[in-house]
């Protein structure tokens, strides 16, 4: 009996892949100083703070109902702002209106750039720039926003139905025309469904901006740790757990309406 | 007559809408964005344009290439572990996997919302009392929030999954555990394998942020290159950080397709 | 043999499956199960190996009642049934021998499977029964890239590599063409005749049925209304079965 003829004929094929994960692993397990011994001998500080999570402070819950409409005030904003920039954006990302290889590709360049930033560097760099405070969380959710949307938008744009475009084509319209005229009415619901969905996650995100001075429920949040106050820190990431459950649920009832 | 009604509707539906964005807006100080002005942003932006190439390497191992590497080693110990650890939940939260038991699994469901809810950032601080300030608690921490990430999307599929071949198992007199390995495994094996590689991606990303709080990575020298308003730094680390990114998102998606 | 002795089986929510079943299979008979769609065909077939659960009645295959059967014994009995279905039930992904070896889970520790550790024997079976169903060249091929054709005779490969006694087909033609069809029900006809096992096939057409079967047992809403030798099958019997629908009349004449 050869291996070759066994269901183990790729054995190396397996053994290829389990070794190079294996030194992967090794390799960043040394360079991150990872000793998973610590972990297990420390667990009593994790189970500590834990403890302390585990009681929150529900008489500080009337404090936090302004920074938290706040927060979602912000995310709307953000996310509307950043909507209403991704859809012109989004249309010059697709040949679909603009028939040139080129300028799409740039566009989609541009776009891939600003995603790869992680929210957080995004917010941080506003903050350098702009100062600390609300209107520089807003920006940072806007762009963070036009930067996932658009991608959306000029995705579902290649996936619609063709005839519209080509009929508006023989009848001599321009590219404006068939934008506004063939392409927005087909992608109107999915854009406002991708709005409610970006909306969701900039709540989400929202707790971290505050940690670089982005405003919002956030920079409660970060109060609260660096004055060693875990039980109301543990009431906040309750607070925004619910509220984002909450947001979670209308904004798929809400998309399952539309869709 | 019927036009009329749609146009009032439209008014309306408009009006709420101006008033909607106006009460979002109208207590948000915008005072920090009148202060700004052009010349200094084009400054900025002008400094911003010519990065930093001598930090780049110089042998230290303070320098950004040695901390990117370390911040995608952060992603790839955290990423590993999410994805172990999270197996034991996706076991417990998949319905198919439980005959007729609801409760389990909206159990495991629970937990993994909640492993999920608490962000990244939280996870750090948490872990940094546990061991110290450095790279391993920024991999516990994203570590510990790929679990409910995974876990989420690993029960996911395995509910969606071809029962077929499950049933197929079921007929040869095959037990639970053979099934597995027979049947599930291989139908989602591929499917774990891209979605895990997606969340190492994610993962770097989440990395780059957490040196922030003490976790390292590339955040810290990140901050203080922000509040030194080092500008030429600033740059070099943020195309370090997107160059890495993209390569990797190259990359993955290149293995991604192999997948298939 | 496989006794159905007053068989019922009732729904969760209340719907008949089947109502009060009685038969008898006899060892090596090839036998199509026909009737409208919803009539019960699926059931009937599933509860032999208890894929369905019944609610009523018993069934005993070879003196041993499945209904009654515990976890083991269950395993034990299952060994010997093998299941072909529409969908093919192969994990598309994995190979051909790997499909086919599964056919023997039954007969191997869990440790043994996991790790995929054969014997010799039961990989030279694999050779021969792929080489039965004209398949050797096929053996490290994964299943997602043959036809519908091939993939059907991998599971039947599998039931004979099983070395099953009785072999279940749920509308194992239905989704293959007419060419493709006859070439499957070829196939298992042969099995019937050359190694003596007792075929059961759910099937839609009366033409295939009529051509291969040595009896045909017909289902309407879960009752039992026809059971009997081919030629016995004649246009009122049908009209009666398939509730007059007429085109069936107008295909018969």
């Amino acid at each position: 009996m050869k291996i070759k003829d066994t269901v183990h004929f790729q054995w190396y094929k397996s053994f290829f892949i389990v070794f190079i994960i294996l030194v992967c692993f090794l390799a960043s397990a040394t360079l991150t100083e990872a000793s998973f011994y610590e972990v297990f001998e420390n667990l009593d500080q994790a189970v500590a703070f834990l403890e302390e999570l585990s009681r929150p402070d529900f008489s500080y819950l009337p404090k936090l109902v302004d920074p938290m409409i706040k927060t979602l005030k912000m995310s709307a904003l953000g996310s509307l702002i950043g909507v209403i920039f991704a859809i012109p954006v989004s249309f010059l990302a697709t040949t679909v209106v603009t028939k040139n290889v080129i300028i799409t590709q740039l566009f989609r360049l541009i776009l891939n750039i600003v995603r790869t930033i992680p929210n957080l560097l995004l917010a941080a760099l506003l903050v350098a720039i702009l100062g600390i405070g609300d209107a520089t969380g807003v920006v940072t959710i806007a762009i963070f926003t036009f930067g996932m949307v658009s991608q959306l938008i000029y995705e579902t744009i290649e996936t619609i139905d063709m005839a519209p475009i080509e009929a508006a084509e023989s009848i001599g319209a321009n590219k404006l025309q068939i934008a506004v005229w063939s392409v927005w009415p087909q992608v109107m619901l999915n854009v406002l469904s991708y709005f409610f969905y970006a909306f969701e996650i900039n709540v989400r995100a929202s707790v971290v901006l505050g940690y670089v001075g982005a405003g919002g429920i956030g920079v409660t949040l970060s109060n609260a740790l660096g004055l060693f106050k875990y039980d109301r820190a543990s009431l906040i990431i309750i607070t925004i757990f619910i509220v984002v459950l909450i947001i979670d649920s209308l904004s798929e009832a809400i998309r399952r309406r539309i869709e | 007559m019927k036009s009329k009604s749609i146009l009032t509707n439209k008014l309306v539906i408009s009006l709420l809408f101006i008033f909607l964005v106006w009460f979002c807006a109208y207590d948000i100080d915008w005072s920090k964005l009148a202060a700004f002005s052009w010349s200094g942003f084009g400054q900025t932006l002008a400094q911003l344009m010519k990065p930093d190439f001598t930090i780049f390497y110089d042998g230290s191992g303070e320098d950004i290439l040695s901390l990117m590497v370390i911040t995608v080693g952060i992603a790839f110990v955290g990423t590993t572990i999410g994805t172990i650890l999270c197996i034991p939940f996706v076991l417990f939260a998949s319905k198919n996997l439980w005959k007729g038991n609801t409760i389990i699994p909206a159990i495991g469901k629970f937990v993994l919302d909640i492993l999920r809810a608490f962000p990244e950032l939280v996870y750090a601080i948490i872990f940094i009392k546990v061991v110290g300030p450095g790279p391993f608690a920024g991999a516990l921490a994203i570590g510990v929030h790929q679990i409910g990430m995974l876990g989420k999307l690993f029960t996911e599929e395995m509910e969606l999954m071809d029962d077929v071949p499950v049933e197929a198992c079921h007929a040869v007199g095959a037990n639970g555990i053979q099934t597995m390995f027979y049947a599930r495994i291989p139908q989602l094996l591929p499917i774990y394998a891209s979605l895990v590689l997606n969340h190492f991606e994610i993962g770097v990303r989440s990395a780059s942020t957490l040196g922030l709080v003490g976790a390292g990575g590339i955040g810290a020298v990140l901050v203080f290159a922000i509040q030194a308003r080092r500008w030429g730094r600033v740059s070099m680390i943020l195309l370090t950080v997107i160059a890495t990114v993209f390569l990797l998102d190259v990359l993955t998606g290149i293995i991604r397709k192999k997948l298939r | 043999m496989i006794i159905f002795d007053h068989v019922s089986k009732t729904y969760d929510n209340g719907v008949k499956g089947l109502i009060d079943v009685n038969l008898t299979i006899n060892d090596g008979e090839f036998i199509s199960i026909i009737g409208l769609s919803g009539a019960g065909k699926s059931t009937l077939l599933r509860a032999i190996n208890r894929l369905n659960e019944i609610t009523e009645g018993e069934i005993v295959i070879d003196g041993k009642s499945i209904t009654k059967a515990n976890k083991k014994e269950l395993r034990t009995i299952r060994r010997s049934i093998g299941l072909i279905s529409q969908q093919f039930n192969l994990v598309k992904r994995s190979t051909v021998q790997k499909n086919v070896l599964s056919g023997r889970l039954g007969y191997y520790s869990t440790f043994k499977s996991v790790f995929g550790i054969f014997s010799k024997e039961d990989y030279e079976l694999c050779n021969q029964v792929l080489e039965k169903v004209g398949l050797s060249n096929k053996l490290h091929e994964r299943c997602d890239n043959l036809s519908g054709g091939q993939q059907q005779r991998v599971s039947i490969a599998r039931t004979l590599f099983q070395q099953a006694n009785i072999i279940l087909a749920d509308e194992p033609v239905s989704s293959l063409d007419p060419v493709t069809s006859q070439e499957i029900m070829e196939e298992l006809r042969n099995i019937n005749e050359t190694m003596n096992k007792t075929v059961i096939v759910n099937i839609h057409s009366v033409e295939l049925a009529k051509q291969f079967s040595t009896r045909i047992i017909a289902l309407q809403d879960g009752k039992l209304v026809f059971d009997g030798a081919p030629d016995l099958l004649t246009n009122d019997v049908l009209t009666m079965i398939y509730k007059g629908d007429s085109f069936l009349k107008g295909s018969e004449k």
